[in-house]
């Protein structure tokens, strides 16, 4: 596993990672491993705590996450990306805990997850977890708004309070007037809308999405990405957000990470994977993508030259495809300045030229 | 086309070999057939060899009766609390409806609730949970009850009912939580209704008997033991496939394990368990007949004595009574669990037209009539100059039938007697015990292994050495003949519904009526026609296990994947090819499941066959019933059981076979 962020130490911090954030939810050297308890006991047992990938494989096992470590930042959006049989959803159920892990270490802030009492993780999920599922997992039986104040209920809030509570997160995803109904009259898009709405209503700082948009249909998977990104905007959780489609994790994430066999390939902004592909499995989903739509001004300029007469401005971390009309149509080069309009480089239309031929 | 090149080169030599085993296994079984007849032990174990299981039986059965003691009290002092708490409930729903009652510290005796009360109350019921069709069909059938004199019987059937369905619902849902959430106690739970389901019923009626007497209660436990078992499956079943995400949602929104059970596992559960709850009501009404031979009054004991005294219009009457009775209940339990599984928010607008909730309209409804009543007591009871009796009319139909009919029933009869029914009941009679048991044992070996043929060996020499293999081969023809009869029929029936909408339509009707009625009133026509013997038991046998023959077919057609059968029909297939060479052999592991339930039912139908004076194991749990020989019934259950279990076994084994060979998951 390869930070690609470390690759490239000469370069200035990102603007985004200028104040550095807590870290939220961390995981180090984390293992899953199928298969009876007793044997998988033994294996981590005699391995140590770290268990060994041929000895899994001899004793029959599978492993569905391999040493996995994972630093998810207060506010950021860390998408896990990979194929079905990656050993994403066995991660996600891991860090939530729906799974035990095998072997390694686990925190939420600076409590230890692994060590946490039945009762404990009851508490930790009433009031700081939240998660949306694929298959939204509505209760049938229970109205809109029965299902949104559920989470509520269970704590104990008392009916009118949690049904308040619920009202606002059901106006939140915009579904005001369909309290009553119940989830079989919805859509999909909107049972998702429901999905959302209940994982939100105890206010929690830890958001997981189990890929909640895989089940739709592609024109409302877009708009529900959209819906997400102006949630979060208004919100600020911290996410792990899962998904099988590489497009969908570029236009999401603040970090991707991505899996392949049980292992983390590599962790970096959707920038970094696609300039700096760790490997040829990283580099294979990164081909199709629009480069303009990642690469930034700080990746693309070149040194800046103060002599040379400047067509105007570009932040550093614009994407090209956001600045390419304003440089294409003049022949001198723009410079491009950091937040406190210092000039750290200049781009000339060549350049961007030559990134949006590449598509 | 690779899986069809190495199967053409592989099938040949494997089929030489199988040819060649089977024709070995044949010729030492003719040996096996001669040698073993000269040899009682290994024919027909007689007196001398025979193990003494029944009289142990009896014997541990008085030792409980007589001598256990828990200290404080004895075992009957405990069933004795056990049966005076379940007459508590069962007197007060007696008195309000059937009997009446005195009220306490005072001479005044205080009405039944009237007729017309109950009816209407009924169908105010049905209107509001199903609407006018459902406010009919109770209508109809409540009616039916007060037109035809069999409203007292009617209302006694139906208080034991409405007691002991509560309590089996509860008890199975408990039993079904318990195997559910403690995987250990499943494994006790699971083979204990196996064979629940396998012993005939006449069987438990009889440590209930010894041990609660004889008497409404009783008759209320064996009911309450009968109808369980269902619901126990279906809690399993149901809780098991509550979708996983909602059990990790659960996880996440932080639900205690007691949250989890009662707030989503359940409910999410409920369409399910609804099933459940039908058929404890069914299976109950079903043992409404049965269970009069310990001591039920009502509808059930009108039946049986007018069965036994051959009057088919009284067994007629009360025998639709309670076949109306189950529909009206059936019906309206599911209207009720649509109801609670479609609430929408119309609902407003019904509360408006109507200012009273439901339960609070059916108690008003049943007050006004008891203080009707109480001003004019005459009113309280039906008319009986308007009571209508049908009994001469069908005795004298069955007369005109018999006259002019006879010799074609008889021929048809006689034709079936001697070509087939009698030469089968000779060989499997004549065949000595040790050649049967060896060439089932084998047919077991083949299919699975070693394990099967030992427990299929273990089962047959139970029954030899109990000294019911005669009566239990007896069974074995009736029961194959029915079954064969059964499927020739069922099957292309099933055929024809999976392959017309409209036919479905009739045919599923029918066949849904076909099970709610009890599986006595089977006997009853048949009787009419064909008089007592086996070629009547044959023929209720046929009726009673026709319907899973049909509904397995069909479902297990219909559930060949549309894009197989379009694959087929782009290929080119006829829909007889279709049928033929895509659905059926896909269709085969359900059909044979299918034809397991028919031999299940015919077997449970086979016990009840004996009033009809069959000479089978059914007829020695009866004797053993009606002489309270706890041991002898026991056994001969037990019996019926193992013929059940080595149906099912091997059926289980062949379908499990095919169904790989097939490559379906």
């Amino acid at each position: 596993m390869i930070e690609a962020s470390a690759l490239k130490p000469n370069t200035e911090p990102d603007t985004r990672e200028d104040a550095q954030p807590a870290t939220k939810l961390s995981c180090r050297n984390l293992w899953k491993i199928f298969g009876d308890e007793r044997e998988v006991h033994d294996l981590v047992r005699k391995s140590g705590g770290v268990p060994d990938p041929a000895a899994i494989d001899r004793a029959g096992l599978s492993a569905g996450v391999r040493d996995a470590s994972i630093d998810v930042r207060e506010g950021e959006i860390f998408v896990i990306m990979g194929l079905s049989g990656s050993g994403k959803s066995t991660i996600i159920r891991c860090l939530s805990m729906l799974l035990q892990p095998t072997a390694g270490e686990l925190f939420f802030e600076d409590r230890d997850l692994l060590a946490c009492s039945r009762k404990e993780l009851i508490e930790l999920r009433r009031h700081k977890m939240g998660m949306v599922f694929q298959h939204f997992a509505l209760l049938p039986h229970l109205s809109v708004l029965r299902n949104v104040a559920f989470p509520l209920e269970v704590q104990g809030v008392d009916r009118a309070r949690s049904e308040e509570k619920a009202r606002e997160m059901i106006a939140l995803v915009g579904l005001e007037s369909r309290e009553e109904d119940f989830p079989d009259a919805l859509s999909g898009g909107q049972q998702q809308r429901v999905g959302i709405a209940r994982s939100l209503a105890t206010e929690p700082e830890l958001w997981f999405l189990d890929e909640p948009f895989s089940a739709l249909d592609p024109l409302i998977r877009r708009e529900m990405q959209d819906e997400f990104l102006r949630l979060q905007r208004v919100l600020h959780k911290s996410i792990v957000f899962i998904t099988h489609d590489f497009d969908e994790a570029i236009r999401i994430a603040d970090r991707i990470a991505i899996m392949n066999h049980g292992e983390i390939v590599q962790i970096g902004t959707p920038e970094d994977l696609v300039v700096r592909p760790a490997d040829a499995y990283v580099e294979e989903f990164t081909r199709a993508v629009s480069r303009s739509k990642v690469l930034s001004a700080r990746t693309l300029m070149e040194s800046h030259d103060a002599a040379a007469d400047h067509a105007g401005e570009i932040g550093a971390s614009e994407r090209v495809s956001e600045f390419a009309a304003r440089v294409v149509e003049e022949t001198r080069p723009f410079a491009v300045v950091d937040k406190h309009r210092r000039p750290i480089g200049q781009i000339s239309r060549e350049a961007v030229i030559s990134v949006l031929a590449e598509g | 086309m690779s899986i069809t090149a190495t199967d053409s080169t592989s099938r040949h030599p494997a089929i030489r070999s199988t040819t060649l085993f089977w024709g070995a296994a044949l010729a030492g079984l003719v040996v096996l057939f001669v040698v073993a007849s000269q040899f009682p032990v290994l024919d027909d174990p007689r007196r001398e060899f025979l193990l003494p299981f029944a009289r142990w039986i009896s014997d541990g059965m008085d030792f409980l009766v007589d001598d256990l003691s828990f200290g404080l009290f004895t075992f009957e002092d405990l069933t004795r609390a056990i049966a005076f708490v379940l007459s508590l409930p069962l007197l007060a729903l007696t008195s309000l409806l059937a009997s009446g009652w005195t009220l306490p510290f005072s001479e005044i005796e205080v009405a039944p609730l009237p007729w017309f009360a109950v009816v209407a109350a009924m169908v105010f019921m049905g209107w509001r949970i199903g609407g006018g069709k459902l406010a009919a069909l109770m209508f109809a059938s409540f009616a039916y009850l007060a037109i035809f004199d069999q409203w007292q019987s009617a209302m006694i059937t139906l208080s034991s009912v409405l007691v002991a369905v509560p309590i089996g619902i509860v008890f199975g849902l408990g039993l079904g939580i318990l195997a559910y959430k403690h995987s250990g106690s499943e494994r006790v739970i699971s083979p204990l209704l196996d064979l629940m389901q396998t012993v005939p019923v006449f069987a438990y009626l009889l440590p209930v008997l010894v041990l609660f007497g004889f008497g409404q209660v009783s008759a209320m436990i064996a009911t309450i033991i009968y109808a369980m078992p269902p619901m126990v499956r279906v809690t399993i079943v149901a809780l098991r496939s509550v979708p996983g995400d909602l059990l990790e949602f659960g996880d996440m929104a932080g639900c205690t394990a007691r949250q989890m059970l009662w707030r989503i596992e359940l409910p999410a559960a409920r369409d399910s368990l609804m099933v459940g709850v039908n058929q404890v009501v069914m299976l109950s009404l079903n043992m409404v007949i049965i269970a009069s031979m310990i001591g039920a009054g009502g509808l059930g004991r009108d039946v049986l004595t007018s069965l036994k005294r051959l009057a088919i219009g009284d067994a007629l009457e009360a025998g639709v009574a309670i076949t109306l009775l189950a529909i009206a209940i059936d019906r309206l339990s599911q209207a009720f669990a649509n109801r609670a599984r479609m609430k929408r928010p119309k609902r407003s607008q019904d509360r408006t037209r109507v200012p009273l909730s439901t339960p609070a309209g059916f108690v008003a409804i049943l007050l006004i009539g008891a203080l009707i009543t109480a001003l004019a007591p005459s009113l309280a009871i039906y008319p009986r100059a308007l009571v209508l009796d049908t009994g001469p009319f069908w005795d004298e139909l069955i007369r005109l039938i018999n006259v002019h009919l006879y010799d074609t029933l008889d021929a048809i009869k006689a034709f079936l007697l001697i070509w087939v029914m009698i030469p089968l009941k000779r060989l499997l009679v004549e065949a000595p015990w040790m050649a049967v048991a060896a060439g089932v044992a084998l047919i077991g070996w083949r299919l699975s292994g070693l394990r099967l043929a030992a427990t299929l060996f273990a089962m047959a020499a139970f029954i030899a050495f109990t000294g019911n293999w005669e009566k239990a081969m007896i069974s074995v023809y009736l029961c194959g003949t029915s079954v064969v009869i059964a499927c020739l029929i069922g099957i292309p029936i099933g055929v024809w519904s999976a392959a017309s909408a409209r036919a479905r339509g009739v045919i599923s009707v029918v066949i849904d009526t076909l099970q709610t009625l009890p599986s006595f009133v089977y006997l009853i026509p048949v009787v009419m026609l064909f008089q007592v013997g086996d070629f009547s038991a044959m023929i209720a046998i046929v009726l009673y296990a026709l319907a899973p023959a049909v509904r397995y077919t069909d479902h297990g057609l219909r559930q060949v994947p549309g894009e197989t059968i379009e694959a087929a029909t782009m290929a080119g297939c006829t829909p007889a090819q279709i049928l033929w060479r895509v659905k059926l052999p896909l269709a085969t592991p359900h059909i044979m499941l299918g034809v397991n339930q028919t031999i299940m039912m015919a077997l449970s139908m086979l016990v009840i066959t004996a009033l009809v004076g069959t000479s089978d194991l059914g007829q020695e749990v009866y004797i053993a019933l009606t002489r309270a020989n706890v041991g002898m019934g026991i056994v001969a259950g037990l019996c019926v059981a193992f013929l059940a279990m080595t149906a099912d076994r091997l059926i289980g084994a062949w379908a499990a076979e095919r169904r790989r060979r097939l490559h379906l998951a």
